[in-house]
């Protein structure tokens, strides 16, 4: 049996479930920097020589193969555990790191491509997933509080690696001052900090690794015990992919997610925008800069504050909380929000919030639907809404921007039917919620549940 | 199992692990919050 197999990793008894969110943690915390790509952004056009679409293609690649890989490996994830599934995307997302690196180096922007889009967005994937099913059975009791954590981590993960990654360009190239706007660093500094971080990473996703431990009796999935949905449910990823449930959850996740990025991608030109009066914006370059961080702050606060509230509130009535609540929130700020500085803030970070916690919440919602059986496998499935909205959020945005004026000149009207559009969009994934009812027992695994049901009686005769 | 194994675990291996994480969060979040006071004063 190798330390990496699952049963190598069940806890002895008296093993504190307390280890297992900053074994998460470390896993969400670094591939959470994708999100901070952006800092590379400007150095990566100067250093290839290229378009910023060209560069802007590594993100895009990165979350299309993070979602492709959540989707197609979620199953090897579940039956390997935890501790396999780390290392794997502690190896994928630090070998994408490298890999970038020799392609700076070299000037090869396909080896771009291939290192930190495809090799590291399945890195992403794999992280992403790999610890939550694990987190949901460690915390039957707050699977929110649970993966509200984790996936926290994945929002705060940005947060560290924006900052990070200035610091280490400016010590490898000591000309580049991160806050002089359009400062670039050489190549050669690019080159250092992707293999930098890439050890960095790989050291720190590797300690998530050593740490995280499956419950006792959670070493072969056909004999543990598992914690069915709320009626009862134990349904396998293949059958929950054909039940209504999981696809009207797909587009509640599609919708809030694409409604987010809607703000998140255009958050800095946007609150200019909104406050230009006779062609000059009322709002500062560094003001708008600092909207940004409110908006990752939110964004962060969200995924624990809110996943961890639907632990006691119910999953069903905080979607309705995010989509409906959200939705005349995106209604106000398409109406009110130039009325003041601070009544747009506050509306564009409370709607964020929402984002951040319908990413945290999703997975205590699949419990409920379908149980922990292979809710990890489930929701990695489900996670290729978040690379659809990826897609479809920013097309809405752009595509009506780009329709009503040129970037530098638009005002607050302008943004009107994007909002509008977005008010829409949350209004399907509204309904969508409210169809959700509990699955129906045609789609349970009657063999698993009826061996569950056997182990419980037997465990509870035990301890009687 | 020996009685080194079903031992509870070490309070100080808790907060090892959480200081862990906790250090560089500290660092993101203290620095997106500086970041965030341009909003104010910028």
């Amino acid at each position: 049996m190798s330390v990496l197999d699952k049963k190598a990793i069940v806890a002895h008894p008296g093993y504190s479930r307390w280890l297992i969110p900053p074994a998460a943690l470390a896993v969400h915390l670094s591939i959470g920097q994708v999100y901070a790509f952006s800092v590379f952004k400007n150095s990566l056009v100067a250093s290839f020589d290229t378009s910023l679409t060209a560069i802007g293609w590594v993100f895009s690649i990165a979350i299309v193969m993070l979602g492709l890989s959540a989707a197609f490996l979620g199953t090897w994830v579940e039956r390997s555990g935890p501790r396999k599934a780390m290392l794997a995307a502690a190896l994928c997302w630090g070998t994408g790191f490298v890999v970038g690196s020799a392609g700076i180096a070299t000037g090869q922007l396909w080896l771009l491509y291939l290192g930190y889009g495809v090799i590291g967005g399945i890195g992403l994937g794999i992280g992403y997933i790999s610890p939550v099913s694990t987190l949901i059975k460690w915390f039957p009791d707050r699977p929110g509080l649970a993966t509200g954590m984790a996936i926290m981590g994945f929002g705060g993960g940005a947060l560290i690696a924006s900052p990070l990654s200035n610091r280490l360009m400016s010590v490898y190239d000591p000309g580049f001052v991160a806050t002089e706007p359009g400062a670039v660093a050489s190549g050669s500094a690019l080159a250092q900090t992707f293999l930098t971080l890439g050890i960095i990473y790989t050291a720190f996703m590797l300690v998530g690794a050593a740490l995280v431990r499956v419950p006792p009796g959670h070493g072969d999935d056909s004999t543990a015990e598992h914690s069915p949905g709320t009626n009862g449910a134990l349904v396998r990823a293949s059958s929950a992919i054909r039940t209504p449930q999981f696809w009207l959850l797909w587009v509640v996740l599609f919708c809030n997610v694409t409604a987010g990025i809607g703000i998140l991608e255009q958050a800095s030109p946007m609150i200019q925008d909104f406050f230009r009066d006779n062609g000059t914006s009322a709002v500062t370059a560094a003001a708008a800069g600092g909207f940004v961080g409110v908006l990752s702050l939110a964004n962060m606060i969200g995924r624990f504050v809110w996943s961890t509230t639907s632990d006691h509130v119910g999953r069903k009535p905080i979607y309705v909380m995010y989509l409906g609540v959200g939705l005349v929130l995106y209604l106000l700020l398409a109406l009110y929000g130039s009325v003041s500085p601070f009544v747009f803030v506050a509306l564009a970070a409370v709607i964020i919030s929402y984002y951040g916690g319908g990413f945290a919440t999703v997975p205590a919602y699949l419990k409920d639907l379908f149980g922990t059986l292979e809710v990890g496998a489930i929701h990695g499935r489900l996670l290729t809404a978040w690379a659809a909205a990826g897609v479809a959020g920013p097309l809405i945005v752009n595509g009506i921007l780009d329709r009503v004026g040129e970037p530098g000149a638009l005002v607050a009207a302008d943004y009107q039917p994007a909002l509008f559009t977005m008010v829409g969009v949350l209004a399907v994934g509204f309904i969508a919620n409210l169809m959700i009812k509990p699955v129906s027992d045609t789609h349970f695994d009657h063999d698993a549940h009826a061996a569950n049901e056997e182990r419980v009686a037997t465990r509870q005769e035990a301890t009687r | 199992m020996s009685t080194s194994q079903s031992s509870p675990t070490s309070p100080v291996l808790i907060a090892l692990a959480w200081l862990l994480v906790g250090v560089p969060l500290a660092y993101g979040l203290w620095q997106t919050l500086v970041r965030a006071s341009a909003l104010f004063t910028g």
